[in-house]
């Protein structure tokens, strides 16, 4: 059972004029599965970045088991066990699909300060980056160039980099994103394998996923979030309807 | 070796270094022996261009500033040589040391930037050092300085020195297969898929928890110190050195060398390095205005020669035909 929490307190981003985050507050409960939604724009990519380090909050806390890492960088905080996934599949196109995760294992096993033993023989790199490939399906595919996988395979390589670093914490940018409802689907069952086994932050448009997965919800709407709740609390919420489920499923109801 | 063998790149290598190998015998018996100083030449600007492959090549830094090290390593072995210092074995660790520490400086402060800014700044900061040797005036400044003596390496008397012509071009041709050879062990290392992951996608390098900085800059040193080794071989070679051999043109050569022979190859900065060179002294025979053609030639080389000379010679591979 995973034990990491995330605390954030008051996170605040602008952009120019733009308020981007709004003194967002809220918490990863251990081993919880924590939905964002919120329509586009509502700032849920930028929620991740400044949790994830890629961007620097104006004002705000960020809390990782208790230890303030809001100035920490990227690189140390995933280290540290707070990985993401990209919205915009983020691989490394002209390697393997087997360097790809291999690459990710390197940074829980120390420094790659190693210079001269090749990194591709490693047992001790070979053999979980394997392992992470069989857990998504793409153990077939380890030879093949990154860039040559099908949308779907690359979605889901974005999500073994992200597994092969050993996390405490994932937080996942739109796994679903521009895929078909049949990788949908796939995707949809894989994520449910993984809850319970980390701490997740869920970013989705893919309401069926969100609804199926989440053991709470958190709504976004221009960078402040509005409401937090179990799925079927969510759902009833009015402000939410309204601001995000749309005025037809108010209409129909 | 099955896959070697069918190979076309690999083969054409293999058959180059054994036409460099034989240069020293065959050339003076032919009539022509002025081509031993240009395979010599060769071999040290290939030196060199492999150095700045490694960082461009499979880094993604695009340094205009690695004639910088040319002209430490060769001042370094000049000056020392100028104050009647010869031992090699004083010579060439120090030059190597205090490229590696200005590489250091240097890198530090240019890889905070990224695209055109890490190329001007690595140009400007090569610039500085090209104005710190045209201002010695005890060395030559803009004249350059002659040097008398080439590295000696003897220990209590015997040992050989780099006077002896044919050990001379051996010793290069040994230096350049060594530089390979750990080049391509980084590459392939831990290091090396960091670099090269850097190269792919550094946000993604990041975001798995590697610091990309300070992988960058150990490459950038290494980087700097092979290059400074093949300025102390040039110094040696011409027994020479002036401001020239650090000025931005140099810079400019030594990366067109890695993108004519092909970027992130091991051995592609030689193709580049004896492509350039050789294409440079056989036009130059022809005309003094070598350069017109010279010019549209590497242009037409980089627009549809994608690769590289090797990129070009795989292509000739029927296997992706």
């Amino acid at each position: 059972m995973p034990e990491s929490r995330l605390e954030v307190e008051a996170l605040t981003k602008a952009f120019g004029g733009l308020v981007a985050a709004d003194a967002v507050s809220f918490e990863l409960e251990p081993g919880e599965l924590h939905a964002f939604i919120g329509p586009n724009g509502a700032g849920k990519t930028t929620l991740v970045n400044l949790l994830a380090g890629q961007l620097k909050a104006d004002t705000g806390s960020i809390k990782f088991d208790g230890v303030p890492i809001t100035n920490w960088s990227a690189a140390a905080r995933a280290r540290h066990g707070l990985v993401r996934s990209f919205q915009i599949t983020s691989i490394f196109r002209d390697f393997t699909v087997l360097d790809n995760v291999a690459l990710a294992g390197q940074s829980r096993q120390g420094h790659s300060f190693g210079f001269w033993r090749a990194a591709r023989n490693d047992p001790a790199l070979r053999d979980p980056a394997l392992r992470v490939l069989d857990q998504v399906g793409l153990a077939s595919r380890a030879d093949v160039p990154a860039g040559a996988l099908s949308h779907g395979e690359q979605r889901a390589l974005e999500i073994a980099i992200a597994l092969a670093t050993e996390p405490k914490i994932l937080l996942l940018d739109e796994p679903m994103a521009g895929m078909g409802p049949d990788d949908s689907e796939r995707m949809i069952a894989f994520l449910g394998r993984l809850k319970r086994r980390y701490t997740i932050m869920l970013v989705e448009h893919d309401m069926d996923a969100v609804f199926a997965l989440a053991d709470r919800i958190t709504v976004l709407v221009y960078g402040r979030p509005i409401a937090t709740g179990a799925p079927a609390e969510i759902r009833a919420n009015a402000k939410v309807r309204q601001a995000y489920l749309g005025d037809e499923e108010t209409a129909a109801a | 070796m099955k896959d070697i063998a069918r190979n076309p790149a690999a083969i054409a290598t293999f058959v180059l270094f054994v036409v460099i190998a034989l240069v020293p015998i065959v050339a003076p018996l032919i009539g022509y022996g002025f081509y031993v100083n240009v395979f010599a030449r060769i071999m040290i600007w290939s030196i060199a261009a492999v150095g700045l492959n490694l960082i461009m090549g499979y880094g993604g830094m695009v340094s205009f500033g690695h004639a910088a090290y040319l002209g430490i390593g060769g001042y370094t072995f000049g000056i020392l040589s100028y104050h009647g210092i010869d031992n090699g074995f004083i010579q060439w660790p120090l030059a190597l040391a205090i490229s590696a520490v200005v590489a250091f400086v240097f890198g530090a402060v240019s890889l905070r930037t990224r695209g055109v800014y890490f190329i001007m700044i690595t140009l400007a900061f090569a610039q500085m050092v090209f104005f710190l040797g045209a201002s010695l005036d005890q060395y030559g400044s803009n004249d350059g300085l002659i040097i008398y003596n080439r590295s000696t390496f003897d220990v209590g008397g015997v040992g050989p020195n780099l006077g002896d012509r044919v050990f001379f071009y051996y010793l290069l041709l040994a230096l350049l297969l060594l530089v390979i050879f750990i080049c391509w062990r980084i590459v392939n290392s831990r290091f090396g898929m960091v670099l090269r992951g850097t190269k792919s996608n550094e946000t993604r390098v990041h975001a798995i928890g590697i610091p990309a900085y300070r992988y960058r800059l150990v490459a950038f040193v290494i980087s700097g110190v092979i290059v400074g080794l093949a300025g102390i071989l040039m110094a040696n070679l011409e027994k020479f050195i002036s401001p020239d051999m650090m000025n931005w043109p140099r810079s400019g050569e030594l990366i067109f060398m890695v993108v004519l022979g092909g970027m992130g190859t091991l051995f592609g900065p030689v193709w580049g390095a004896l492509a350039f060179l050789l294409l440079a002294e056989i036009l130059s025979s022809f005309t003094e205005h070598w350069h017109l053609i010279f010019g549209p030639l590497l242009i037409l080389v980089v627009l549809f020669g994608r690769g590289g000379v090797l990129g070009f010679v795989e292509r000739l591979n029927p296997r992706h035909a």
